[in-house]
């Protein structure tokens, strides 16, 4: 290289950089313009058609809260390992699939007895238990086998290794179970609606938004009011100085593991009483646009796993019958997964710092 | 022990004694291996390849890949620690091989268990593998309370010949493991070497290991391979270091002269290759060859540039539509059938904006949501092609059929064989382009980006145009593979756009090397070969990438054929010095003598 060839971006100071259009900038404004663009023509020309009553579109928005209270769910999982570990636990949508696999065997297996219809609460819980069980331990188990010997290797190493072992675990529940898809067993008395303040809410809904509520508030206690909770946080926030402090960080971490993995297991049985089939695939989805949420929400913040999981969920559910179908697009249902993975990478291009903001100590990257 | 002060220069270093093989890991090894057992028998790969013999009447496939990881296992718990600065270096002795017979026998305990089970419960209503069948694979047939011990009893005797390796000198398991090797793979592929010896017409050697035609090998077959490789190993053991030296003291001139011998040699040996292996080898080629296609691109995307892509098969899809709209009759919307290479252009170039449109957005991301977006874009790019709503222009569900085959000039390419050369052709070029660069200043800039992208850039790398070209090339790389692919297979269809290629892909390169071109070769070849020629395989082909993944992340992140730069980016730190600190922290503890201490 020649003198010359050195100093060309010599004077160019950090203010006239930040300044200065570039194409590619130009190039970002013009997507985000046009993105908004087409969602609110699409909006306007779908409810301005009234194709859709009103009490439908309540029904798709109440549908897409209880999705996304799921999909928060599992959320939790990915900004508590991304807090502590700085890295995207991309088997983490295989720890939800196999506590979903447990719950199914599980309430299979309950359903031929009296006891699910005697007495379906002690059965749901049961049910939900073992689906927990499974799942912590699965995550536990793949900390320790995948991840742990990797702490302080470059950061793609671990993706990778996650990768890995979403796959292994996949194709593991494919091979222990079959590829077949399985069909969730009917809970009677989850059939039929509430009538909440005048809403008809189907009662399956209801269950798994207030349960979800309730694992995310028990969650929330949990890390801010414990003692555990409080190591969790040190280490997300600076895991040398909480060795120092006296904090087994080793051991914090596979507790923020088996958090995660039991809220998955949680997930995993709610899934069940929403979308009642279920195969070996069945996590990679849900485990995707988990981690939308998480982003949506700001990676690391529990408060907004939530917000951002149910903000998807409703985005998700609503999406292609409010902007799609404004635009008479044949079939547009087929369009959902499109849909969300947009909003994956709309949400990681332009705001990855989420709606609440990152709760990170470190930067990212 | 903060008196002690590190002495300049040690002179004479009472070595303290090496730390022996711990029994408790031992048997922490050997329930992840009897876990690792049980989910072998479980997902059925014991009993899908107990119906092939690896050594014609003793041994089936099935329970050879069973012990194996009993051997593996027990190798590792007999594996003596690392030699410390400071220590003596580790003995092997008849503590490792009982360390290896421990774990050997509790992961055989496990299948025991397994077994045990099998027969007082039914566990076919959830774990569908767990047929009669497998039980009585498992236990030779024989009743259970006889089986189990003598389960255990094989298992423990695998562990201590895994472990007992350690004890043999070098030379000799250098010489004795690749033979064993490749005994098996003389077993596994049965159907290769059968064509092989066919197409060179030396029908003998077929009868001489496989007298069943097609079928397995035999004890006399094993033998032969076993012995003839042992000698050709012993006789190279010490010859190769010897014969590298001399290549390397060769002047540069001769060196050259020799390397375009060789390369002429191997290109007349490749020229031959789809001749002598028939139609359903060169198959099996031809496919290989698309994905070292790929892989040689995403090498450049991941291995050199640091990016990790896992949307990369969209790139694949453009270049196989591209072509297939622009070739094939059967087009829905534009139609222009021209020739496959005059739609050659066209297809890079639809790649190249494909590359821009992808890179453009993710300029500023880095690391893991990089790869998160591009799987968001692959995977919206599959479901785009998938449905209805392009359906008219590009066929939905039901893809572009009736492409035309390859023509050039007045060769046409119809069969699998005849795809072999312009493939070749094609990777031949890739791996050329992917050579050049890495010393270019495109690829110094790469790699200056993969190791730390502010320093680069504050180096004066220009990170934008960087990773555009990053993107650009490694997606024009694999548009060519899609438009030779949708040639030679006839049709397109979205469902060959899935995210497991791209996952594929990305495990040829990590287990050959990242920006490795030798090690992609060889990923390629026997991640792709491998599962096409063994059909049972082909059912456990992905449980096998995923846990191939972990197992190289773990042990071996720099691939098998690592590049240099890249294997000394992954191993900065010193290994033994860690270790030696953690165990200096130890022995302070105990308040024993430290050994700088004692000059």
């Amino acid at each position: 290289m020649t003198h010359a060839t050195t100093v060309t971006a010599g004077p160019a100071g950090p203010t006239r950089r930040v300044s200065r259009i570039t194409p590619v900038g130009v190039f970002l404004w013009g997507l985000r313009i046009a993105v908004v663009a087409v969602i609110l023509y699409g909006s306007y020309l779908s409810i301005s058609s009234g194709r859709l009553t009103g009490s439908q579109w309540r029904d798709l928005v109440v549908f897409g809260v209880s999705t996304g209270s799921v999909y928060a769910l599992i959320a939790l999982g990915y900004t508590m390992v991304y807090g502590v570990l700085r890295f995207i636990n991309f088997a983490h949508g295989e720890v939800f699939m196999v506590g979903a696999m447990v719950a199914f065997y599980v309430a299979n297996g309950l359903a031929t007895t009296s006891l699910w219809v005697g007495n379906p609460v002690v059965s749901l819980l049961i049910v939900l238990a073992s689906a927990m069980l499974a799942s912590t331990s699965v995550a536990v188990i793949v900390e320790r086998v995948a991840y742990r010997p990797l702490r302080g290797a470059p950061r793609l190493i671990p993706l990778i290794t996650s990768i890995g072992a979403s796959f292994t675990l996949q194709y593991l529940v494919r091979g222990l179970v079959g590829p077949s898809t399985k069909a969730f067993p009917r809970v009677e008395p989850l059939r039929g609606t509430f009538d909440i303040f005048g809403l008809v809410i189907l009662r399956s809904q209801v269950v798994v938004i207030l349960a979800a509520l309730v694992m995310m508030a028990g969650l929330y206690l949990f890390v801010e009011r414990t003692r555990t909770g409080k190591s969790m946080r040190a280490v997300s926030e600076d895991p040398e100085t909480a060795a120092l402090m006296g904090i087994d960080v080793n051991g914090t971490i596979v507790k923020v593991f088996a958090v995660g993995g039991a809220m998955a297991g949680v997930a995993g049985a709610l899934w069940g009483l929403v979308f009642p089939s279920l195969n070996f695939f069945s996590g990679f989805l849900p485990g995707i646009k988990a981690f939308t949420s998480a982003v949506l929400g700001g990676i690391g913040n529990i408060v907004g796993a939530m917000l951002g999981g149910v903000s998807l969920g409703v985005f998700e559910s609503v999406g292609p019958s409010l902007v799609l179908a404004g635009y008479e697009i044949p079939a547009f249902s087929q369009l959902k997964d499109v849909v969300a993975y947009s909003a994956l990478v709309m949400v990681l291009i332009f705001r990855p710092t989420g709606i609440l903001g990152e709760r990170l100590a470190r930067e990212r990257g | 022990m903060s008196q002690v002060t590190v002495p300049p220069a040690p002179i004479e270093v009472e070595l303290r004694p090496a730390p022996a093989v711990e029994m408790r890991r031992a048997a922490r090894l050997g329930l992840s291996g009897g876990a690792a057992m049980v989910l072998m028998a479980a997902t059925g790969i014991v009993a899908t390849f107990q119906a092939r013999m690896a050594i014609d009447p003793i041994l089936p496939l099935g329970l050879l890949f069973l012990y194996v990881v009993a051997l593996a296992f027990g190798w590792m718990a007999g594996q003596p620690p690392l030699t410390l600065e400071g220590f003596a270096p580790a003995k092997v002795d008849g503590r490792n091989i009982s360390a290896g017979a421990l774990a050997g026998g509790l992961a055989g305990l496990c299948v025991g268990v397994l077994v045990i089970l099998m027969t007082v419960f039914d566990l076919r209503g959830v774990f569908v593998e767990l047929s009669p069948d497998l039980i009585e694979v498992l236990s030779f047939g024989l009743p259970v309370a006889v089986a189990v011990p003598i389960i255990a009893a094989i298992s423990s005797v695998a562990g201590a010949l895994g472990a007992g390796m350690h004890r043999l000198p070098v030379r000799i398991r250098r010489t004795l493991l690749p033979a064993l090797i490749w005994v098996v793979v003389f077993s596994l592929m049965t159907d290769l070497f059968g064509q092989l010896f066919t197409g060179l017409s030396i029908d003998w050697m077929t009868t001489l290991l496989y007298p069943r035609r097609g079928g397995p090998l035999t004890i006399t077959g094993a033998v032969i391979v076993f012995i003839a490789f042992l000698a050709l190993y012993w006789y190279l053991a010490g010859r190769r270091t010897k014969l590298r030296q001399q290549v390397a003291a060769m002047p540069r001139q001769k060196r050259l002269r020799w390397s375009a011998a060789a390369t002429v040699g191997l290109l007349v040996i490749l020229y031959f290759v789809p001749k002598v292996m028939g139609p359903f080898v060169s198959q099996i080629l031809v496919t290989a060859g698309i994905f070292l296609l790929m892989a040689l691109g995403l090498n450049i995307v991941v291995g050199y540039a640091g990016l990790l892509d896992l949307g990369y098969v969209a790139f694949f899809a453009v270049g196989a539509y591209t072509a297939a709209i622009l070739t094939s009759p059967q087009s829905p919307a534009f139609s222009p059938q021209i020739a496959l290479i005059a739609a050659i252009p066209f297809v890079t170039l639809a790649a190249a904006v494909a590359g821009i449109v992808v890179a453009t957005p993710v300029l500023r991301m880095r690391g893991d949501y990089l790869a998160i977006v591009t799987l968001g874009f692959g995977e919206i790019a599959r479901i785009l092609l998938n449905s209805e709503w392009l359906a008219p222009y590009f066929g939905g569900a039901q893809g572009i059929t009736n492409i035309p085959d390859l023509q050039i000039g007045p060769f046409s390419f119809n069969t699998p064989q005849d795809y072999f050369y312009p493939i070749f052709l094609f990777v031949v070029i890739a791996a050329y382009v992917t050579l050049a660069l890495q010393n270019s200043r495109w690829g110094r800039a790469w790699m200056a980006m993969r190791e730390d992208e502010s320093v680069a850039e504050a180096m004066g790398v220009n990170i934008v145009t960087a990773k555009l070209s990053a993107f650009v090339v490694g997606a024009i790389l694999a548009s060519f593979g899609g438009a030779l692919y949708g040639a030679q297979i006839g049709s397109v269809f979205p469902h060959s756009f899935d995210i497991v290629v791209s996952i594929t892909i990305l495990v040829i390169i990590i287990v050959g090397g990242m920006g490795s071109v030798p090690g992609v070769a060889l990923g390629a070849l026997v991640l792709i070969v491998l599962p096409n020629l063994l059909r049972e395989f082909s059912e456990y082909q992905f449980l096998f990438y995923g846990v191939l993944l972990i197992a190289m992340m773990l042990k071996r992140p720099e691939g098998f054929i690592p590049s240099k730069r890249r294997a000394q980016e992954l191993h900065q730190e010193e290994v033994s010095q860690d270790a030696w600190l953690e165990i200096y922290g130890e022995a302070g503890a105990t308040n024993e003598p430290v050994p700088e201490g004692q000059t």
